[in-house]
């Protein structure tokens, strides 16, 4: 294991940001701390990284007891949201300070410093000073500099939440391969689910200062531990007796024997996809079904008609 | 800065008065009067500036003038800067309180602040001084006490210069340097300093300015001992009221000519950090 976490306490004031936590991070995974704001997930990380102290507890990294080490002892890449650029340095120097610190030989600086910038793709800003870099070029220099230490772990504190939509997936894209290629154990946080199924080997769900569970993304998706988790990884309705996921809903026109009948009671386009809310004849509260774009133009789906509802072949239903 | 050129440029009757009371009030207030030192300086040429260089006691007073100015200078320079981090970057009780008494210098009278340096080191009646001076130091009535007044007057500048500084810049390029490995000196000397540097330069030449010009707290700790303890504007008050008025106004002139120095180049400083 690469870190091990016990028994962490964090409070803020009355605020309880984190209470008596236990993780352990398995080495040369990427792993995600995924919940709302103000979960304790970020408290987490910072507390990984030495940049915050623990109130109790204790936090150990590949074998050795990390709790009482400055951060600058911890052998720890952190990458923070808004970059850390340090702004009075060339993209180069920003990357070699921590080798610099370090006192490594200037032919070793510069030869390391070279590859990452391959690695990140930015040799050819090297001179120029963050301020003249867009914000995904910034946050990879950011990545850059971090693995430049060759850290033990890597830690991300939602490094995509200041970008816009298109350069978040391209980064989040990138960051997955780049692991694969590097395979440093990394830990990012993040509040976005489809951003933590999508990348991460494995989620750990935080909330209220607390872990609600800890498994692969398919795991966590299908079966959620707990009505939270459910909630927080996708939208869940109610049909007949079971809960499923609005998309695993097949909608029909022709009467259906197996089907729950009702009308459409309100119909919202979101780009590729149509969101229905179809309330059934029988007394059961309205359920929520997701179908696309095309689907429901073959249908002719509009406000008001009946229609007939089934789980779709090879659905699952997902329960706590 | 940006404001400026974007300004709505008006050109009603209201802003043409407006602007008219402004260069009025300017002109009849500080032009004016300082333009009048420099023309009575040079009313004979350069003979009151020789009168001003030959006689070894000004000389004496201008050179004091210098070296407390300079010392006051650097001991504001390194204990404002490490003020400033304390009241950023720290929390500890009584933070307000420590973050207001740095205004008092420029709340009270220099008079007062004298009079209260004498009344802790004075070498014959202070709290402090009959002890220092049974050592060996004289504090009031010699350069030390000039250099704590000049100090204690100038004492926010450095800090308000460089406090909304720390606070824009932030910690996270601090703390991104600590996880990659600096301790707490080398994150200051490599990220935070250079982070502030143009900060430090504006609130170093403000200081100057103001501690070549000090004259009341001065005058009271000095002791305005000719040739002695008498620095340059208690120099220009004593050869004002004794009819040396034109050794005065050069005296005076030489003072405002560095001040104005300072000005100058914090102004292009200002301009130069603007455009990085």
């Amino acid at each position: 294991m690469s870190i091990e976490i016990s028994q962490v306490t964090k409070t803020f004031g009355d605020f309880v940001a984190l209470q008596d936590v236990d993780l352990s991070v398995p080495t040369g995974q990427l792993t995600a701390l995924l919940g709302p704001s103000g979960g304790g997930k970020s408290t987490l990380l910072r507390i990984i990284a030495g940049l915050d102290d623990a109130d109790s507890g204790r936090v150990e990294i590949e074998g050795v007891d990390a709790t009482a080490l400055p951060p600058q002892k911890r052998n720890v890449g952190f990458v923070f949201q808004h970059y850390a650029a340090f702004k009075h340095m060339t993209v180069a120097k920003n990357v070699a300070f921590g080798l610099e610190i370090r006192k490594r030989p200037k032919a070793e600086i510069a030869a390391k410093v070279d590859e990452m910038l391959e690695l990140v793709h930015l040799s050819q800003f090297r001179d120029r000073l963050p301020s003249q870099l867009s914000g995904g070029q910034r946050q990879r220099m950011a990545l850059a500099r971090a693995l430049a230490i060759e850290p033990t772990v890597l830690l991300l504190d939602e490094p995509f939440g200041a970008l816009d939509a298109k350069v978040r997936k391209e980064l989040r894209d990138w960051l997955r391969r780049l692991h694969d290629e590097v395979h440093v154990t990394t830990v990012f946080v993040t509040h976005d689910q489809e951003e933590a199924l999508e990348v991460a080997d494995s989620i750990v769900v935080i909330n209220q200062g607390r872990i609600e569970q800890i498994g692969t993304p398919d795991e966590l998706y299908d079966q959620p531990a707990n009505d939270f988790v459910l909630g927080f990884l996708g939208p869940v309705t109610q049909l007949g007796d079971l809960r499923i996921r609005p998309h695993d809903i097949e909608v029909s026109r022709e009467p259906r024997p197996d089907g729950v009948h009702g009308h459409i009671s309100r119909w919202t386009r979101v780009g590729f996809e149509v969101r229905l809310e179809v309330t059934p004849t029988a007394d059961a509260p309205p359920v929520q079904v997701t179908v696309t774009r095309a689907e429901a133009n073959v249908l002719g789906l509009k406000v008001g008609d009946p229609v007939w509802l089934r789980p779709t072949v090879g659905a699952q239903a997902v329960g706590v | 800065m940006p404001e400026t050129r974007t300004a709505h440029r008006s050109r009603g009757p209201v802003a043409h008065l407006l602007r008219f009371a402004v260069i009025a009030y300017l002109f009849l207030l500080v032009v004016w009067p300082v333009s009048l030192v420099v023309t009575h300086t040079f009313e004979n040429g350069f003979d009151a500036l020789r009168t001003v260089f030959g006689d070894a006691d000004t000389v004496a007073a201008l050179r004091l003038t210098a070296i407390a100015a300079l010392i006051a200078t650097a001991i504001n320079t390194v204990f404002g800067v490490g003020v400033s981090l304390l009241l950023v970057r720290s929390d500890f009780p009584g933070k307000r309180i420590v973050s207001s008494l740095m205004d008092l210098p420029l709340a009270i009278s220099p008079v007062v602040v004298g009079l209260s340096l004498v009344l802790v080191y004075g070498g014959t009646n202070g709290w402090f001084g009959p002890v220092l001076e049974a050592g060996g130091v004289k504090i009031i009535f010699a350069t030390p006490g000039i250099v704590m007044a000049t100090a204690f007057v100038a004492l926010p500048l450095v800090i308000r210069e460089e406090v909304p500084v720390l606070q824009e810049i932030g910690t996270e390029q601090e703390q991104a340097a600590r996880s990659l490995g600096a301790g707490p000196w080398q994150t200051f000397r490599r990220i935070t300093l250079p982070s502030i540097r143009w900060a430090v330069v504006y609130g170093v030449v403000l200081t100057l300015a103001r501690s070549l010009g000090e004259f009341g707290a001065v005058k009271v700790v000095s002791g305005n001992i000719s040739g002695q303890t008498r620095t340059a504007t208690l120099a220009v008050e004593e050869k004002y009221l004794n009819w040396e008025q034109e050794s005065a106004y050069a005296i005076a002139f030489l003072l405002a000519g560095v001040s104005v120095l300072c000005i100058i180049a914090v102004s292009i400083l200002r301009a130069r950090a603007d455009r990085n």
